[in-house]
């Protein structure tokens, strides 16, 4: 660390710092590319700080084992590429149903399958939200900078904890692997949420009855709440039920604390956005050739601006509605064949043109690819 | 401590009654863990039951502790969790045996690898129960079940070898019907410190009893009777065991257990 008090440090590295400022003590995770950084820092940083690091057998085991960890009273994580991200998919859902808070970091990678193992991609966008079956809720934010990846890995785990959810963090393999001078903030600096416990006697604890907010405070298991914890559909014991309204009550609920909060989470950057005439919406790796596209085209009278979510899921509807209003055209650039283009045109399609970005070959998108797909000249 | 007693004490009585069918032998291994627990005076708060999915990971909903009842096979992954970020927990496993070596035989493994403190009890009734009668990896070769309507031909897995091959430090087998037996050997498996395995014989009269002509619940358990040998009389007298399914304690060899081993690389690097 340099004496301004920065450093250089890679993304995924950022990702274990943040995650130790906002009380991880736990990981558990599976070797994968362009993540396995995340794993191999936080094997060497955790027992020092007395928290616990656990190599799975696999991605599916790494997840049930963060929630374990999770229902044990620790602040818990893991860390993947899409291969995994696929598997951890079942227990997500397991996590979602029964409220048991967790980070799931998934550093994007080409895919299908296997796909290419070491170059960048976004095509989790959509899997980050409907991965897991069901009706479900879902918390995904992606950074764009090693800086974002500390403090936005940070409201990952406080949102996870506030909301009693599994917060997905979406990185790509270019944030992951960048190199970039990093502020460490001192602990005082930096908002630390813990999970709502009960306050009630043991044996007045009912452990799904939600308060006012929608969420049920959550005792850690082995101090005297004992209750039960079951992925089938329960009541507000936590007992599982087939009662047609009880379910309905419950998904919905599940969704709504999550979707009626968002106001709290909305976090994205506007950039030169004031007169923009084309918008271009683009997020992590992508969205810095964005913003550079937009100073390019800027300098031809081409009036841009960018729009960059942060909080991918939920989708900012009402920040992407007011942006559309004001574009003639907006340009949704990411690594993928058309994801989050989907959701833009949903909400902006009404108000202006939304056309699509796309590259899927392993390299980022260019600023020169974004000016020249505007139609400016590159 | 009587069969009242221990209900009272131990059982969530408004769950009742289980809902296993009549003959089931689930209810009575069930009721071998309770007494295991009983037996060594456990403080309640400080235990875990984890299940997967299937008839045996019901078991859980009925018992007054901390109890999780997670997805298909992974069970012990969610207990290796819990037993590693609070080591003080006596974490029990309760699985099938589907759940706990088919969907979950990579999880039984690795936990019997790492000699993590859980002890895991599987209930083999030999078949998926839940799913309504399908083969599982216990089902014994050319017996029927509703995906092996011509016999099955999948070798059937010994799991007790399985789990010791493995690296778990304490196995044994007990059964439904000697259940004395069985309440000791998951005493010693929470007693051990490391992965203890304890197989429980049980039965199926709905699903794989009546499509492979076993008799009634009551013929079955008596099969179980005339055809388990404990180890120790085979040790004597190998003739004995001839063509019958050996019973007892086959392994206990204490080795370092995985969350100490852990606690001692945190106390090094805390000084």
């Amino acid at each position: 660390m340099n004496k301004e008090g920065y450093k250089l440090v890679q993304g995924n590295e950022a990702c274990v710092e943040g995650a130790l400022a906002a009380g991880m003590r736990f990981f558990a995770g599976y070797p994968i590319t362009p993540s396995t950084e995340i794993a191999e820092i936080s094997a060497e940083k955790l027992p020092a700080l007395g928290g616990r690091f656990i190599q799975m057998e696999d991605e599916l085991a790494s997840m049930a084992a963060i929630i374990g960890g999770s229902l044990a009273g620790k602040k818990t994580m893991t860390a993947t590429s899409g291969p995994g991200f696929s598997l951890m998919q079942e227990n997500i859902g397991y996590a979602a149903i029964t409220e048991i808070p967790c980070v799931v970091v998934n550093v994007q990678r080409g895919g299908p399958s296997t796909g290419l193992p070491t170059s960048p991609a976004q095509g989790e966008v959509m899997q980050a939200k409907w991965g897991t079956h069901g009706d479900h809720p879902a918390i995904a934010l992606t950074p764009n900078s090693v800086q974002e990846t500390f403090e936005y890995t940070v409201k990952a785990f406080n949102l996870a904890e506030k909301y009693r959810t599994p917060v997905i963090f979406l990185m790509d393999e270019t944030v992951g692997h960048m190199r970039e001078k990093m502020a460490f903030k001192d602990a005082s600096e930096i908002e630390i949420i813990d999970r709502k416990k009960p306050t009630c006697k043991p044996e007045d604890y009912v452990a799904y009855r939600p308060d006012e907010d929608m969420i049920p405070p959550m005792a850690p298991f082995g101090e005297g709440y004992r209750y039960h914890v079951s992925g089938l559909t329960h009541d507000e014991t936590g007992f599982p039920t087939n009662n047609n309204e009880i379910s309905e009550k419950l998904v919905r609920r599940l969704v709504d604390k999550v979707d009626k909060n968002i106001d709290d989470f909305s976090y994205y950057e506007e950039y030169k956005l004031e007169d923009a005439e084309i918008v271009i919406i683009a997020y992590g790796g992508v969205s810095r050739s964005a913003k550079s596209a937009v100073d390019d085209l800027r300098k031809q009278n081409i009036k841009a601006g960018l729009f960059r979510p942060i909080t991918i899921w939920p989708f900012l509807e009402k920040q992407v509605n007011k942006v559309s209003l004001n574009a003639k055209e907006i340009y949704v650039a990411e690594m993928n064949l058309g994801q989050y283009v989907l959701e833009v045109e949903r909400i902006a399609c009404k108000n202006c043109t939304v056309k699509s970005i796309n590259k899927v070959n392993g390299e980022l998108i260019t600023p020169e690819e974004i000016v020249k797909a505007i139609g400016g000249n590159k | 401590m009587n069969c009242n007693e221990t209900t009272k004490k131990y059982y969530r009585a408004n769950k009742l009654p289980h809902i296993w069918c009549p003959g089931c032998g689930h209810g009575t291994l069930t009721n071998t863990i309770v007494r295991a627990v009983d037996k060594l005076g456990l403080n309640k708060d400080e235990v875990v039951i984890v299940s997967g999915i299937g008839c045996s990971s019901r078991a859980p909903g009925y018992l007054d502790f901390n109890t999780l009842h997670t997805t298909h096979g992974r069970a012990l992954a969610f207990a290796t969790g819990i037993k590693f970020a609070n080591p003080k927990l006596h974490v029990i496993v309760i699985m099938g045996d589907g759940d706990s070596s088919a969907i979950g035989g990579n999880h039984l493994i690795h936990a019997s690898r790492r000699n993590i403190d859980i002890t895991a009890v599987v209930f083999n009734n030999n078949i998926y129960g839940m799913t309504g009668g399908q083969f599982s990896p216990t089902t014994p070769f050319g017996d029927l079940a509703t995906t092996t309507p011509y016999g099955n031909i999948d070798k059937s897995f010994n799991l007790c070898s399985l789990a010791q091959g493995a690296g778990a430090t304490y196995v044994g087998r007990g059964t439904a019907y000697h259940a004395p037996l069985m309440q000791k050997l998951i005493e010693n498996g929470i007693q051990n410190k490391g992965f203890s395995f304890i197989e429980g014989l049980s039965l199926c009269p709905t699903y794989y009893g009546r499509r492979n002509k076993k008799g009634s619940a009551f013929k079955m358990h008596t099969f179980l009777k005339e055809n388990c040998v404990d180890k120790k009389v085979v040790d004597k007298d190998p003739e004995k065991g001839k063509n019958k399914i050996i019973i007892g304690e086959f392994y206990n060899n204490p080795q370092p257990e995985y969350t100490e081993s852990y606690q001692v690389i945190i106390d090094k690097l805390q000084g």
